[in-house]
C-alpha cells in the first residue's frame, strides 16, 4: 500500500498542473473521456501485471488488441456472423493466444520475451492480412452493442460514468481478490519470487504460468473489443500499436517489479490513470503531439527514480530510529 | 604475542528493526586461527562483512596493522589483504569454475583474458582445496559442497593476509573438511591470520588458537587455547549448559513406511538403490560429497525424474512426477540449498511457513488466513525462530533461522515420511538440538525420518540405522550396534561391510 503513495502523488500533481494550464481539463466531457481511456488501458494493464508478477513479460497485447479489434467488426459486417457467435469467437481467440504463449514458455521453455515479441509481429500481420489493410468498422450499425463501450451510467446530475469503467471495476475487483485472497494468487507471487522453491513447495508452476498468460491475452481481448466498440472502426496498420508499452509502463509505475513477485492491482490502476492523464495533458496543453513520447518517457523515469529515492530515505530513517531507540534504552 | 594485524573496536551496526552488533571488539594476529562462534543471529556474519568491506559499520573503528582505516568496499579490503568467504554461496552459476575464481581480477594482456594462466592458476588452488574438477566446468553443474570448495579456492587465489571463513564447512563432508583443516594449518604456518566461523564445535576445538564468543550482538567472552572445550564454548554461547546433546532413543518401529526398489537416478544411472524405512525409525544417510545422496532424495520427492524403480509409501505405490505428487503421498523434503530451493527470500516468515500447506488449508481456493496465523503462532515459538515479527522478509534472518523456517514449513504438512537433506546446515547448537528433538518427536509419532548429513557426529548421534552411499551405490548399512566413525568412513570411501565393521 505504502508503495503507491508516490505514484498517487504524481498522478495528483499532474492533474493539478494540467487543470491550472487548461480550463477544459476539468470539463465533464474531458473528465469522462479520460476516465474512459483510463478504464480501457487499466484493463490491459491488469492483464500484463499478471504476467509481470510471474517474472515474465507480454509484448503481444497491442497486437492482440488489433487482431480482436479488427476481427470483431470483420466477422459482424463482412462475414455477417451473429453477435453472440462473433463475441464468442474473439474471446476464444484471445484465450487461445494466451494458452499458446503459455505452452511455448512452459513446455518448450522459450523465453517470454521472444514468444510474445513474435506474437506482436504475428497477430498484427494476421489482422492486416484478412482485412487487406482496409479499415474495418461498424458504420451506423450495432449501436446497442457499441453501448458496451460508449454507454454512460448516470452518476450524478450533469456527470455520467463511462461504461468501460464498470468493466474495469469488475476486472479489478476480481483480480485483486484473486491475487490477495486466493491460494493461487499467492502461488503466482511465490512463483515470481523463486520458481525453484515454488516447485519444491508443490506448486504446479507450469499451470500458474500458463494461467498468467491466458489472463493477459484474455484481458487484451476484452480491451480490444471495448476499444473497437468505442472508436467504431479499426485500422489494422496502427490499431492498438504501442498499447503494450503503455500497459507495461502502467504496471511498472504501479509497483510491479520486472523481476517478478511484486505488484498490486490498485497501483496498476493508478499507473494506468497516470499514463492517460499525461497523454490528455499533452493534447490539451501543447499543440504539438509529436513530443508525447518524450514527455511520457520522462515522467515514467521520474516516477521510478522518485520511488527508488523515497524507498532509500525511508530505509535510512528506519535504521536511524533503531539506533536512537538503542541509545535511549 | 605480535600486534594484531586486524582489529575491530566497538563496532555497532543496525538494520531496519534489528540491532545486529552492539559494540563488538575483536582482534586477530598473524599466524593464528581465531574462531568466532555464537548462536544463529548473534551477529557473526555481520561483523565479518564489516571487516571485509561488504557493509559499513554505523559506529566503531577498524585498524589494520595498528592504523585506523575505513574499509569502504570489498576492493579496498582486498587491497589491504583481507578476503572473506561468505556464508552463502556467491558464485556466478553460468560461468565456469576458472572464471569464478578470477572474477573481477582476470589476468589479462591488452584486455584479453589470459585463459592459459586462468586455467593453470585455477588448477593450482583447486588442488590445494582438494577439488579435482576441470576449471572449465560450469559452476551450476557442481554440488553445493563442490561450490563451497570453489569459494574457498577463490579466496585462496587472492593470497590474503587475513582470511575470513564464514561457515566454510557447513556443506562439506568429513573428508573435505579434513582437507580444509589441513590447508588452514598450512596457511597459519605461513603467517596468515584466519578468522574461522563454524557451528561444528568439534572442528573449532581441533583448529582454533583462540575462541571469541558473540551473543546477541555483544562479546560474550573468549577462550584461550588451553581453555577451549566443548562445554566451555556451549556455556558462553548459550549462557547455560546443554545436557545430553543427542536426544536419540530407539522407538519400536512399525510397518514399512517407505520402500524403495531399484531406484536409479540420472546422476548414477548404473546403480540401482533399494532400501526400506519403517515408521518410527530415524535413518541417517552418509557418504562423501557427490555420492548421490541429494539426488536420491530429490528423485524420491519428484524434483528430478527417477530413471527406474518403484517407491511405495505405506505400501501404496507412488509415482512422484512432481513434488506435488510426492506431497500428496505423504512425503516432505527439506532441501539442501535453502536459498535456492527452500525459501522465498523477499517474502515474509508467515508466507514462507504457510506456502506448502495453503493447498490443504484452502477454503474453496481462498486463503485460510486464520489457519495461516495459527501456523505462525505455533511454529515460530516451537522452532524458536528469531524474527522481529511474522512479516519480516526471510532474507533478513540469520542463516540458522532461515533453516528453521524451511523445516517449519515442511513440518506443517504433517508428512508420513520426512526427508531432510543436511537439516542442521548452518544451525547453531541450541537450534540443532531442537531440530534433533523434533526428529525424535516425529519418529515417536510414527513418522519415518530419513536424513542426509555430512556431519558424522550427527549421523552417529541420531540414527537408528545408517545407509552409506559410495559413488551412487548403496555400499552398506550399519545398525546402531555396528555404528562407529571408522565404519561409516570406510563404507563411504568404498570399503566393504565386513572389514568396515571389523575394523572398528
Ligand atoms: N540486511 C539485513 N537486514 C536486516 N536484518 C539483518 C540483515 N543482516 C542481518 N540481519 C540481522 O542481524 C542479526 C545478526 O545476523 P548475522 O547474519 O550476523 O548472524 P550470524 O551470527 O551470522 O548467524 P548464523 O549463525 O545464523 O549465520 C540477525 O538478527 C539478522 O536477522
Ligand atoms: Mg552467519
Amino acid at each position: 500500500m505504502k508503495k503507491i503513495f508516490g505514484i498517487l502523488g504524481l498522478l495528483i500533481a499532474v492533474c493539478l498542473v494540467t487543470a491550472s494550464l487548461s480550463d477544459s481539463f476539468l470539463s465533464a466531457y474531458n473528465v469522462e473521456n479520460v476516465l474512459r481511456r483510463s478504464a480501457l488501458f487499466g484493463i490491459l494493464s491488469i492483464g500484463v501485471a499478471f504476467v509481470i508478477i510471474t517474472g515474465g513479460i507480454d509484448l503481444s497485447l497491442g497486437s492482440v488488441v488489433c487482431l480482436v479489434g479488427c476481427a470483431l467488426p470483420w466477422l459482424l459486417t463482412v462475414q455477417h456472423w451473429p453477435v453472440p457467435l462473433a463475441l464468442l469467437a474473439v474471446v476464444a481467440l484471445s484465450l487461445g493466444i494466451g494458452l499458446f504463449h503459455g505452452l511455448l514458455i512452459t513446455k518448450l521453455r522459450i523465453q517470454p520475451f521472444i514468444v510474445t515479441l513474435c506474437g506482436l509481429l504475428l497477430y498484427r500481420g494476421i489482422a492486416r492480412g484478412f482485412t487487406a489493410d482496409q479499415t474495418v468498422g461498424f458504420g451506423n450499425e450495432f449501436k446497442s452493442l457499441r453501448l458496451l463501450a460508449t454507454g454512460k451510467v448516470p452518476f450524478f446530475p450533469g456527470f455520467d460514468l463511462p461504461a468501460p469503467l464498470l468493466f474495469l471495476a469488475v476486472v479489478a475487483i476480481l483480480a485483486a481478490v484473486f491475487l490477495n485472497r486466493t491460494i493461487y494468487g499467492r502461488y503466482l507471487l511465490a512463483l515470481g519470487r523463486n520458481p525453484q522453491a515454488a516447485t519444491y513447495s508443490g506448486i504446479s508452476t507450469q499451470r500458474m504460468t500458463i494461467l498468467a498468460y491466458v489472463v493477459s491475452s484474455g484481458l487484451a481481448g476484452l480491451g480490444g473489443v471495448l476499444f473497437v466498440l468505442d472508436v467504431n472502426s479499426a485500422q489494422p496498420v496502427d490499431f492498438g500499436s504501442f498499447y503494450e508499452l503503455y500497459a507495461i509502463a502502467a504496471a511498472v509505475l504501479g509497483g510491479c517489479s520486472l523481476r517478478g513477485g511484486e505488484g498490486s492491482i490498485v497501483g496498476v490502476l493508478v499507473g494506468a490513470a497516470l499514463m492517460q492523464v499525461l497523454r490528455n495533458m499533452i493534447t490539451l496543453v501543447t499543440t504539438r503531439n509529436n513530443v508525447e513520447f518524450a514527455i511520457i518517457g520522462a515522467v515514467i523515469l521520474l516516477g521510478v527514480v522518485a520511488d527508488e529515492l523515497t524507498r532509500r530515505i525511508a530505509a535510512k530513517r528506519r535504521a536511524a530510529q533503531v539506533l536512537q531507540g538503542a541509545t535511549a534504552a | 604475542m605480535s600486534s594484531p594485524i586486524l582489529e575491530a573496536r566497538a563496532i555497532c551496526k543496525s538494520f531496519a528493526g534489528v540491532r545486529a552488533l552492539k559494540g563488538v571488539s575483536l582482534a586477530v594476529h598473524p599466524g593464528e586461527v581465531l574462531a568466532v562462534i555464537g548462536e544463529n543471529g548473534a551477529g557473526k556474519s555481520t561483523l565479518m562483512k564489516i571487516l571485509a568491506g561488504v557493509q559499513a559499520p554505523d559506529t566503531g573503528d577498524l585498524l589494520v596493522d595498528g592504523v585506523g582505516r575505513s574499509i569502504r568496499s570489498v576492493q579496498e579490503a582486498l587491497s589491504l589483504g583481507i578476503a572473506l568467504i561468505h556464508q552463502e554461496l556467491n558464485l556466478a552459476e553460468t560461468l565456469d569454475v576458472g572464471a569464478n575464481i578470477f572474477l573481477g581480477r582476470e589476468p589479462h594482456r591488452w584486455g584479453w583474458i589470459d585463459a592459459g594462466r586462468v586455467s593453470r592458476e585455477a588448477r593450482a588452488v583447486l588442488g590445494q582445496v582438494g577439488l579435482l574438477v576441470d576449471p572449465g566446468t560450469l559452476v551450476s553443474t557442481l554440488t553445493i559442497g563442490q561450490q563451497q570448495l570453489v569459494e574457498i579456492a577463490k579466496a585462496l587465489s587472492v593470497k590474503a593476509r587475513v582470511l575470513i571463513m564464514d561457515e566454510p564447512t557447513s556443506s562439506l563432508s568429513d573428508h573435505e573438511t579434513q582437507v580444509l583443516l589441513r590447508l588452514i594449518r598450512e596457511l597459519r604456518a605461513k603467517g596468515v591470520a584466519i578468522i574461522y566461523i563454524s557451528h561444528r564445535l568439534g572442528e573449532v576445538h581441533g583448529i582454533a588458537d583462540r575462541v571469541e564468543v558473540l551473543r546477541d550482538g555483544e562479546n560474550a567472552g573468549h577462550l584461550s587455547r588451553s581453555e577451549i572445550s566443548h562445554a566451555a564454548m556451549v556455556k558462553l554461547m548459550v549462557g547455560r549448559e546443554l545436557s545430553q546433546f543427542y536426544p536419540h532413543q530407539t522407538h519400536p518401529s512399525g510397518e514399512v513406511a517407505l520402500e524403495v526398489r531399484g531406484l536409479r537416478t540420472a546422476a548414477y544411472p548404473a546403480h540401482a538403490v533399494s532400501f526400506e524405512i519403517r515408521a518410527g525409525e530415524v535413518v541417517g544417510m552418509a557418504g562423501l560429497v557427490g555420492a548421490g545422496r541429494s539426488e536420491l532424495l530429490q528423485a524420491l520427492f519428484g524434483v528430478v525424474p527417477a530413471l527406474a524403480g518403484t517407491v511405495r509409501v505405506a505400501g501404496v505405490p507412488v509415482i512422484a512426477a512432481s513434488p506435488r505428487d510426492a506431497m500428496a503421498a505423504g512425503l516432505a523434503l527439506v532441501p539442501e540449498d535453502r536459498k535456492h530451493d527452500g525459501l522465498f527470500l523477499e517474502m515474509g516468515v508467515r508466507e514462507n511457513l504457510s506456502i506448502a500447506t495453503l493447498h490443504r488449508d484452502q477454503r474453496v481456493g481462498f486463503l485460510n488466513r486464520t489457519k495461516e496465523r495459527d501456523l505462525c503462532a505455533e511454529m515460530i515459538p516451537a522452532m524458536r525462530i528469531k524474527t522481529p515479527n511474522t512479516e519480516q522478509p526471510v532474507q533478513f534472518l540469520s542463516g540458522g533461522n532461515q533453516q528453521k523456517v524451511v523445516i517449519g514449513k515442511w513440518l506443517a504438512t504433517r508428512p508420513r515420511v520426512f526427508l531432510l537433506d543436511e537439516p542442521t546446515r548452518g544451525v547453531d547448537i541450541g537450534a540443532k538440538q531442537e531440530i534433533y528433538r523434533l526428529m525424535e518427536e516425529l519418529a515417536a509419532k510414527g513418522v519415518a525420518v530419513l536424513f542426509v548429513s555430512s556431519d558424522l557426529e550427527e549421523i552417529l548421534g541420531m540414527s537408528d540405522r545408517v545407509l552409506v552411499l559410495h559413488e551412487g551405490r548403496l555400499n552398506g548399512e550399519l545398525s546402531r550396534s555396528e555404528l562407529s566413525e571408522e565404519a561409516v568412513m570406510r563404507l563411504a570411501t568404498g570399503g566393504n561391510h565386513s572389514t568396515a565393521v571389523a575394523a572398528s
